[in-house]
């Protein structure tokens, strides 16, 4: 058999990042392949090249479907018939399920004319193909997360994809929806369509795949059947780490309790929450993708208000009318979105870390003292240990690593009692990553209460006092790791056996 | 020398400014081989009269654009505060007002200014709604209103000491150039120097990303709209002491002009980057164009179309540079 992929010898360098080094990876027809890794290792740079989006570094190797290809644009990739399917399912909200699912059918091929009544046959044969139903009228944007998925992958069925990529294509969902993904992986490879499946979360990787590669920090650690690894040892191989970290043993639920919230509830977001934090001490929330842990975190920030419930913080109850005034009583934010939300990618480190602290840089008659500014940015530069050319550099210059350290170093700056990190490792890789568990604890130590969120179950179990399980807006339970296995966090999380 | 003071200047005279005033002393060589009377004190002074118009109104469309805006309304803006201050002028004899009744003209056309920045700054805050169409409503509305009270005459009539202002001189320099230097220092001052620049610049870039980190971006929204209302109010007062008159279309062609000088001046048209000295370079390498060909005999018109594939050759080459620059890296 030829396999409907196969490269050899891409490397891609951003900036002075290696973000993939010399990778051969081959997929063969029918195959569930699964590209396994833990955040950064550069599993999505790996799809975006075979995708055409990204232009591999000089001296790599393609051969789609038996032909060589020098180069590759999007619109070549997808004629090859290489779909991907990405994470945030890039369809039209806008547009109706047979429009999304038809739209590669008449766009840029031969007829200029969209012809309407086409559209939804088009839609209904592939749906059918694909053993799903969808209202094929309604408005995507109307529709359930998993459903979007399901369409997504209509969609480039439509234009008789070959190989399939899905990135993530289960983080956000629950354990039926998955399983029902899973059975649509099935009937995709028994037609003989290769299904590359990107994920973090090894025990689906395990049973759905036949292949495994992995990858870490860019370089690719080996291919394996899926039939002869066990969970232990594919984790080892992605994070090679072979020591089981120890979790964070102290009970501090005795401390002052410097943030307390009874009862929040908002449409649509969260309901019923009820927590504390006490000093010095982390506490974690996982869950699902959409199980309102941002949502809840933006509350307790000020962004938007509860519409029920009190949030008391050193005792008091509060009511943030802005973001503005929850920093200024100590509230700080660490943003899951550091590219557009955390950190203002095109200007400069410094201007950045002093954001948050501008009037600690005015002097008297109002103005703003360059020499205050340099000292607030190389006191954090150094805490944190953060790697840099020059303070004037734009952000976007840095690595993920020592960007998030700058995220968290603009808050720090402001001195607050609570500080929230939103999936603070997403795009970090993994070297960096302790990195930054390292800083929380010390944090901690110091007496800082840290709520950590993040969907990584294994970071919130190893870095937490306490952690809490969030689904559907609301706190499902709560573990002490401690006193608790991983396994029984993963399960109640995930749902056994998937 | 002191070390950073070295770098400082280094720091300085990289890129833009470098560029820009390289290019400003190649033109004045160039026109001044051309012809012996580029470099007279005539040819001198009367560009250093022309140049305080279009550059005051650049100043206020250039704190919009940081912030990733525009502001269509500078020149109705500016004629309508001139206007205030004429009527009131009139109001008190016309020729005959004493200068208290300048003062409060001028505060009057300050607060023709400010309020019209205000409303663009508020809508544009709170709505939301795009920075350009806000401020071409107000565009209109300013034409309007003003064509409307002046049935679309000049205004004229004023006293002498008024002139005086618009055409006088103090050492030997037009007074329009001061106020327009005095402008650009404050300007530059605000930018670099104080919580509003900075603010300015961080939302210009992100505006989300900046409302996280605590700075209140409607505040800072409706205070730099202000500003820019209030720099065409100055605009308006030496443009009305300059001529001995105000109508309401005084300067329009203007408008698109402070785009492209800003442009010219290395603003980011986009947003988040830009500096007032840049700026400045690049004003006064367009008055020494307009001025040198007008010596050297050409028609306006045709200077004006000059003007235009100077700009395109100024986009194409940074393009070219930037390509260039990062080959090498």
């Amino acid at each position: 058999m030829i396999p409907v992929i196969q490269l050899s010898n891409i490397s891609k360098t951003f900036g002075g990042v290696r973000a993939l080094i010399n990778i051969d990876f081959e997929v063969m027809p029918g195959e569930v392949h699964c590209l396994a890794g833990e955040n950064g290792c550069g599993k999505s740079t790996l799809i975006k090249i075979i995708s055409g989006v990204y232009t591999p570094d000089p001296g790599a190797n393609f051969t789609l479907m038996g032909q060589e290809h020098k180069t590759l644009s999007p619109a070549q990739a997808r004629r090859i018939g290489v779909g991907v399917i990405w994470q945030d399912h890039a369809l039209f909200p806008e547009m109706s399920v047979a429009e999304n699912i038809a739209i590669e059918s008449f766009v840029g091929l031969k007829s200029k004319l969209v012809r309407h009544k086409n559209i939804k046959d088009v839609a209904q044969k592939v749906c059918e193909r694909l053993g799903v139903s969808f209202d094929l009228d309604a408005q995507v944007k109307t529709l359930p997360i998993a459903q979007k998925q399901l369409i997504a992958i209509c969609r480039v069925l439509v234009s008789d994809a070959r190989i399939v990529f899905m990135d993530e294509p289960t983080a956000s969902l629950t354990q039926s929806e998955t399983k029902h993904l899973l059975d649509v992986v099935r009937t995709l490879t028994a037609e003989n369509v290769a299904v590359v499946f990107v994920s973090h979360r090894l025990a689906e990787v395990l049973e759905i795949a036949d292949r495994v590669t992995v990858l870490r920090d860019g370089k690719k650690v080996g291919v394996y059947d899926a039939s002869e690894m066990t969970l232990a040892k594919l984790t080892e191989k992605m994070t090679g780490l072979t020591i089981n970290p120890a979790v964070v043993g102290q009970n501090l639920t005795k401390n002052e309790t410097v943030l307390e919230v009874k009862q929040i509830s908002r449409t649509g977001e969260y309901k019923d929450i009820s927590f504390s934090i006490a000093r010095g001490e982390v506490v974690g929330i996982t869950g699902l993708l959409g199980a309102g842990r941002t949502e809840l975190a933006l509350s307790l920030f000020g962004m938007t208000r509860p519409e029920q419930g009190q949030i008391y913080l050193d005792g008091k109850a509060v009511k943030f009318k802005s973001n503005l005034e929850a920093i200024s009583s100590g509230v700080a934010y660490v943003s899951e979105d550091r590219l557009s939300l955390g950190l203002i990618q095109d200007q400069s480190i410094e201007n950045n870390l002093i954001s948050t602290v501008l009037d600690k840089t005015i002097v008297c008659g109002g103005l703003l003292s360059f020499k205050k500014k340099k000292a607030i940015v190389g006191h954090w530069i150094k805490e944190l240990s953060v790697k840099l050319g020059s303070t004037s550099d734009a952000i976007s210059t840095l690595s993920g690593g020592n960007q998030q350290k700058v995220a968290i170093a603009k808050w720090l700056a402001t001195k607050p009692k609570l500080l929230i990190l939103d999936a603070p490792t997403v795009g970090v890789d993994i070297g960096a990553r302790e990195g930054i568990f390292k800083i929380v604890r010390d944090l901690a130590s110091k007496g800082l209460s840290i709520l950590l969120i993040s969907d990584e179950v294994s970071e919130v179990y190893f870095n937490s006092n306490r952690v809490l399980h969030m689904s559907n807006g609301c706190i499902q339970k709560e573990y002490v790791p401690a006193r608790c296995n991983i396994s029984e966090l993963e399960d109640a999380i995930y749902g056994k056996n998937i | 020398m002191t070390k950073t003071n070295r770098k400082k200047i280094k720091r300085y005279m990289e890129g833009e400014v470098a560029g820009l005033s390289i290019f400003l002393i190649v033109i004045v060589i160039a026109f001044s081989l051309a012809s012996p009377k580029f470099l007279t004190g005539a040819n001198l002074s009367s560009m250093a009269i022309q140049l305080p118009e279009l550059g005051l109104l650049t100043l206020a469309m250039l704190i919009p654009i940081l912030s990733g805006g525009l502001n269509l309304s500078i020149t109705y803006t500016a004629n309508m505060s001139g206007l205030a201050l004429a009527w009131t002028l009139q109001a008190f004899g016309g020729p005959e007002a004493g200068v208290e009744a300048f003062i409060l003209g001028c505060v009057l056309a300050f607060s023709v200014g400010a309020l019209s920045g205000f409303v663009i700054g508020f809508v544009v805050a709170y709505t939301k709604a795009h920075p350009i169409l806000v401020s071409l409503s107000m565009m209109i509305l300013m034409r309007g209103i003003g064509e409307f009270m002046s049935h679309g005459k000049d205004i004229t009539g004023f006293p002498q000491f008024v002139q005086n202002i618009g055409q006088g001189e103090i050492g030997g320099i037009p007074i329009p150039l001061l106020v327009f230097i005095a402008c650009a220092i404050v300007w530059h001052i605000i930018l670099s120097r104080t919580r509003q620049g900075f603010g300015t610049y961080m939302l210009g870039s992100n505006i989300m990303a900046t409302a996280y980190s605590g700075i209140s971006t409607k505040r800072n929204l409706i205070i730099l709209y202000t500003l820019s209302g209030l720099m065409c109010s100055v605009a308006g007062i030496i443009m009305l002491s300059r001529f001995n008159s105000v109508r309401v279309g005084h300067g329009e062609s203007f408008l698109l002009i402070t785009v492209l000088a800003c442009f010219l001046g290395a603003v980011n048209p986009f947003g988040g980057f830009g500096r007032v000295v840049p700026v400045v370079l690049a004003l006064i390498i367009l008055q020494v164009l307009t001025s040198g060909l007008n010596i050297l005999g050409s028609n306006q018109h045709l200077s004006t179309a000059l003007w235009g594939i100077f700009l395109i050759a100024v986009m194409v080459l940074r393009w070219a540079w930037w390509r260039f620059s990062i080959k090498i890296k």
